[in-house]
């Protein structure tokens, strides 16, 4: 059956700069806000924009992402035409490959996106947060007769060379690209969300494909080539929240903007719900010693210490006279009587010890490789962090050489 | 595991005690525990088990009750092979549509009885809430060789204030039933019925088709009582948690006990989840002077208030100021700022303006009924 517009989302990025918080699962499936994977944004943002089929390309440790994802039915994306479908890399005859680049995820999937015949089709990535309607893009994208749209925003000129950043003129029209210039002539930045013509993309990644020196990426390569052979391709401006989670302080960072006063980005809104497969546990319980403030909490959690501007997942254990400030604790951690954690991000199912510190103060002679992580405590998943353990800040508490789960002396 | 017993839940109980809370919907319907409605736990109960096959008898103000459950998605009962069968009253030449007692509702579905696979039925009602599952029932009813077996758990001995579907049985050494009792003024026995029956269902077709001959139609007082001693009845005893909502005082009392962490934990031991309803809720959120003590809440409930003592359900609303205590407050009711209320109980959507002071009593707590403002 013809579909108007099909999503392609790249769900394969590894996520490395997130170290052991995606050892085990691909950074789209990261948990996020309280109840979410960060995929939940993307996926529901389809869903809410009346976008019913999406195919997800993943190629790094799918297993958490396949059964997350399952039919579809926690996103209405098990549809009787279209609905969710999660695409791997696959062999054909001799030459099948990994997927080299975003762009030749997509070609190798032509096929899938060939079946819906469709006019256009949405590329997302799997790692940022926000609440977008596509469908406003591409009525803007359709409006503009253009071959392709890049979703902008505007950052702050002095952060502008972090980004890819779009020249255009005054009709929004592209007129050159640049990828983390040194002297950036715009603020427009890429946010990795494109709509293309399907019959022209389908043209130009046959042709990048044939280019052995090419990256088969779309802002490398694609989107390039677009522009030097002077096709339409226009910059759709969004305003509104959108954040690239794909660094330990910047996935920290994007959960204290939903505890925020006010929230910098709202996830109570009844217009633009975020879907997300449901834990199946009970209300929360909060016990009688308990203190909770600018904080989220969700089911199956049992609170008796101390929670301050923190984000609980579901089914994590707050013991009491243990505090928690300032952290993320994802889904079925737990922290023991007197622990303390400050500035962390909890991993699934981990175990704060009785009495431990984690992201305390640096002390005299403390040595701390918080490349990653910055002033961000990490605790990994699955690891249990031993009683009475001190973790200065920046240290990130992972399996040790032989793969002991324990941490801490 | 499948189990060779199929489901079948009569939510045909009704119940003035229940006031407000029952006035537009069945009891299986009233919201429960922060998140659920009353048929969430039989329903789980026989998922748990492993039953495959549920039918659901519907008889009056059953809108509430399926649009809570739809085709079943959440129970894992939407499926091509068996599934949930809701079950509504229907006319026919010989069926009036009106149900005067459980007896009829049976007969008229007694088509779908037919039509499962399984040997046995689990016959239940919808007003008893626990969590359990029933293979060992099954096994026990089986090797006793019983006709019936029924559920009960150990009730306190003294007289009941209010009485409401109350059977009791009164067992011999062997666990065989050698007499009922049906609201009795003083019960002899602190067996009391979790209203639960296991039989094979050529058995139950048998009896419906006899007693409707006979024009009865309650099963308990026209099959039970009668055939107590011409069957073989044996009890089958559960010792967890039973929440029964008899009354507003019962509906009350048994909500706040999950402030208790043994009851919690058995009510919702994690090797068989209740299931429910989802509403893709965020999570609750706690704002710069929230100060909540021994409480439960649900998902989407934006608290800036006092809370002590009480359950919240999803979607509440509690300004500052505002102090709740020893209260059930039902999905999406606003609770505006500074507004005092004391063993209150807020039915769905209900509205509290700002400033506003409401306290119950102990053995007598407010019910404000669905979408009141006040």
């Amino acid at each position: 059956m013809k579909k108007r517009i099909v999503a392609m989302l790249l769900a394969g990025g590894q996520g490395s700069r997130l170290g052991v918080l995606t050892s085990s699962m691909a950074k789209p499936a990261v948990p996020f806000g309280g109840k979410y994977r960060i995929i939940d944004f993307p996926l529901s943002n389809c869903v809410n924009s009346d976008i019913d089929t999406v195919g997800v390309l993943t190629q790094y440790r799918p297993l958490a992402l396949n059964s997350y994802i399952g039919t579809g039915q926690h996103w209405d994306l098990d549809r009787v035409h279209g609905g969710v479908f999660v695409l791997p890399p696959y062999v054909t005859g001799v030459d099948g490959r990994w997927y080299t680049g975003t762009a030749n995820a997509i070609y190798q999937n032509r096929e899938f996106v060939d079946q819906y015949d469709p006019d256009y089709v949405l590329i997302l990535s799997g790692d940022h947060i926000y609440k977008m309607d596509y469908g406003e893009m591409l009525r803007f994208h359709i409006e503009k007769n253009a071959v392709a749209t890049i979703a902008v925003l505007p950052v702050p000129m002095e952060e502008a060379h972090r980004f890819g950043i779009m020249n255009t003129d005054n009709d929004d029209r592209i007129t050159s690209f640049e990828e983390k210039p040194k002297q950036p002539k715009s603020n427009k930045a890429s946010m990795g969300i494109y709509i293309f013509n399907w019959p022209e993309l389908k043209e130009y990644m046959g042709r990048d494909d044939a280019n052995p020196d090419s990256s088969n990426d779309f802002g490398h390569d694609i989107i390039p080539a677009l522009i030097d052979d002077n096709q339409p391709v226009y910059a759709y401006p969004f305003s509104g929240y959108w954040k690239d989670v794909g660094t330990i302080q910047s996935l920290w960072e994007a959960n204290m903007d939903i505890i925020s006063t006010p929230p910098k980005l709202i996830l109570n809104d009844p217009l633009w719900r975020i879907y997300s497969r449901n834990p199946i546990m009970p209300a929360h319980y909060v016990g009688n010693d308990a203190s909770i403030t600018q904080s989220l909490v969700t089911e199956g959690c049992r609170v008796e210490g101390k929670v301050h501007h923190s984000v609980l997942f579901y089914n994590v254990s707050v013991e009491p006279d243990a505090e928690v400030f300032d952290s993320v604790v994802f889904p079925g951690a737990v922290i023991r009587k007197g622990a303390k954690v400050y500035q962390s991000i909890v991993g699934e199912n981990a175990q704060i010890g009785e009495g431990a510190i984690v992201g305390g103060a640096l002390r005299h002679g403390d040595q701390v490789d918080n490349a990653l992580t910055g002033s961000i405590t990490v605790v990994g998943n699955d690891i249990s962090v031993q009683t009475e353990a001190y973790l200065p800040q920046g240290t990130v508490a992972t399996e040790d050489e032989n793969g002991g789960r324990c941490y801490g002396k | 595991m499948e189990s060779n017993a199929f489901g079948l839940i009569y939510t045909g109980e009704t119940n003035p005690m229940l006031r407000d809370l029952a006035l537009s919907r069945s009891v299986a319907a009233v919201p429960f525990g922060g998140r659920y409605r009353c048929i969430d736990f039989i329903l789980s109960d026989l998922v748990n088990t492993g039953v495959t096959s549920v039918g659901l008898i519907a008889q009056k103000n059953y809108h509430s009750l399926m649009d809570h459950l739809g085709a079943g998605k959440e129970w894992d009962l939407h499926r091509k092979r068996e599934g949930l069968f809701v079950l509504p009253p229907f006319m026919t030449k010989e069926n009036t549509g009106l149900y005067r007692g459980s007896i009829d509702a049976i007969r008229s579905c007694l088509g779908y009885v037919r039509r499962c696979r399984q040997q046995y039925v689990i016959l239940t009602g919808s007003h008893t809430i626990f969590n359990m599952t029933f293979n060992d029932m099954i096994k026990q009813h089986v090797q006793s060789r019983a006709n019936i077996t029924i559920l009960y758990n150990e009730v306190d001995a003294s007289v009941p204030e209010e009485q409401n579907m109350d059977l009791r049985l009164i067992l011999d050494g062997n666990g065989c039933v050698t007499e009922m009792e049906y609201n009795p003024f003083t019960p002899r026995s602190t067996h009391r019925s979790c209203d639960v029956l296991i039989l094979d269902k050529l058995l139950l077709e048998y009896l419906v088709e006899e007693a409707y001959s006979h024009g009865e139609y309650d099963l308990v007082r026209d099959i039970l009582l009668k055939k107590c001693n011409t069957l073989k009845i044996m009890g089958y005893r559960y010792d967890g948690f039973v929440a029964r909502l008899d009354s507003v005082n019962d509906f009350f009392r048994h909500n706040l006990a999950l402030l208790q962490s043994e009851v919690r934990d058995d009510l919702f031991n994690p090797a068989h989840p209740i299931y429910t309803k989802i509403k893709d809720e965020v999570s609750a959120r706690y704002g710069e002077n929230a100060c909540v003590k021994n409480a439960m809440l649900a998902d989407g409930c934006v608290i800036e208030g006092t809370i002590e003592n009480s359950i919240l359900f999803r979607g509440v609303t509690i300004q500052k100021g505002a102090v709740v205590k020893n209260s059930i407050i039902m999905q999406a009711t606003k609770i505006g700022e500074n507004c005092h209320l004391d063993h209150v109980i807020l039915d769905k959507g209900v509205t509290i303006r700002d400033g506003r002071t409401l306290t119950g009593y102990d053995g007598f707590p407010i019910i404000l009924k669905k979408g009141t403002t006040i």
